[in-house]
């Protein structure tokens, strides 16, 4: 298997992040003298699941750097209706494109597909797996913001289900970073990742309160309680609506405290915070492109 | 070694074997699991024995499998250990025991257990195996690609 295919954060040395963050920082600062970067180059796009952000500012990205992407377009509408095998869907579209891009709702299949491509793949999510591309935007945001050592930052909402919170888990114990996972019990980090994150030595804490620890925190990193990955309509409505924030929430936080979230959301940061200095989730967003374009450039 | 071990009537009781494969020593009440482990079950006509809850002196109770005209390779009886640490395998030529070791652990086993994550990409319909590699620590297993980690009754998820 080749190893320029980005699966999951677990796979990224400190070395390997600044890397892209450095590059992303270039990329950010002077993005025209990256537009004809790439010219002719094709980045396949293969969605099997939803996705607003990750594809357009992937789309967005490889434009930007003079390429273009063939994309697979929905489920419905392709051979993965007929019965066609996951695997057999990405060695067709290697060879369409020099790098493809796949999200997919079982675990592991961005790590099975790579078995099977030749071109560089990146994993835009597998199911409740991983995320890793998010985690580089969310890791540049936080290091734009507050620093990435010496950082303190609580994590909370759906952290089982939860793709974006595992990659940046696992990225974290690269840094000087004390984590605080903020969720009910029946959404706490999933054993796999507690698991690794021992394994790591990681400065972890668990809380089933965000006040038990939000005047100490440089980041709040809020997710969304994912009503696609309960597998039970009860349990979600058990936990959805409980772990919401609002301007008032965060009279209790520091003033420098920086507010983010992956998106969408849906009621867990009331409108009323984005009108706070706290609020960084739409930058959050925006710095996908600069991201993507950094790793693309280093990638393709 | 335990008297029983020794015990030329006690190797009788479950039918001694010409050529083939003892496995002994094994986790009482796993036998079965062994030989759908090692892919045997009776259809291919080698003569299978099994002894359940054998008495032991060393374990309290084991189990015994003997193979008859099959010679088991390191490989494929390593992955007992998962459930049968304690495991020996005789090979045995004109009924005179040739080899003798004990399971080792494996790195990782491959097509024998089946994840219980239903939404492992293992368990959709796609051309791979089921794999996992085994934790250098405790007696866990953990599925190569959705990561799940089994570490007890790792039998069950034979399939």
């Amino acid at each position: 298997m080749r190893q320029d295919h980005l699966l999951t954060t677990k796979q990224l040395s400190r070395g390997d992040i600044e890397a892209v963050l450095d590059h992303a920082a270039e990329v950010a600062d002077d993005p025209a003298a990256f537009r004809e970067r790439h010219a002719g180059k094709l980045l396949a796009l293969c969605f099997f699941e939803p996705s607003t952000r990750t594809k357009m500012s992937f789309e967005a990205a490889i434009k930007r750097l003079g390429g273009d992407v063939v994309d697979m377009g929905p489920v419905e509408m392709s051979s993965v209706k007929k019965g066609e095998s996951l695997a057999d869907t990405v060695r067709v579209v290697e060879g369409y494109a020099d790098a493809l891009v796949l999200r997919h709702p079982s675990q592991g299949a961005a790590k099975m597909a790579a078995e099977f491509v030749d071109v560089p793949l990146l994993n835009a999510g597998d199911g409740a797996g991983h995320h890793p591309t998010q985690t580089l935007l969310d890791l540049y945001t936080i290091r734009e913001n507050a620093g990435l050592d010496g950082l303190k930052i609580g994590v909370m909402g759906d952290l089982k289900y939860g793709r974006t919170v595992h990659s940046l888990a696992y990225a974290l114990t690269n840094f000087d970073a004390e984590m605080h996972f903020v969720a009910p019990e029946s959404l706490r980090l999933p054993d796999p990742v507690r698991y690794d994150l021992q394994a790591a030595d990681a400065d972890v804490y668990e809380h089933e309160e965000v006040d038990d620890v939000l005047g100490e925190l440089d980041v709040l990193y809020v997710t969304r309680i994912q009503r696609e990955r309960f597998p039970d309509e009860n349990e979600y409505q058990r936990v959805a609506g409980r772990y919401q924030i609002d301007a008032e929430t965060l009279e209790a936080a520091r003033d420098d405290l920086t507010v983010m979230h992956p998106l969408p959301r849906v009621d867990e940061i009331a409108p009323d915070v984005d009108e706070t200095e706290h609020a960084t989730y739409f930058e959050q967003a925006h710095n996908a492109v600069p991201v993507r374009m950094a790793l693309l450039d280093l990638l393709l | 070694m335990s008297e029983n071990d020794t015990d030329p009537d006690h190797q009788l009781r479950v039918s001694k074997i010409r050529n083939g494969t003892v496995i002994d020593h094994l986790t009482a009440g796993q036998a079965l699991n062994v030989l759908s482990i090692v892919g045997i079950d009776g259809e291919s006509g080698e003569t299978v024995s099994l002894g359940m809850n054998v008495p032991s002196d060393r374990f309290g109770a084991k189990d015994i499998v003997k193979v008859e005209g099959r010679e088991l390779s390191q490989d494929e009886v390593d992955v007992l250990s998962l459930i049968s640490p304690h495991a020996t395998i005789n090979i045995i030529r004109d009924y005179e025991v040739v080899e003798k070791h004990r399971v080792e652990r494996p790195t990782e086993v491959s097509g024998v257990l089946a994840c219980p994550n239903s939404r492992c990409i293992t368990n959709a319909d796609e051309p791979i195996r089921a794999r996992f590699d085994v934790l250098s620590e405790g007696n866990g297993v953990r599925c190569a690609y959705c990561e799940t980690i089994l570490e007890e009754n790792i039998a069950a998820h034979i399939p």
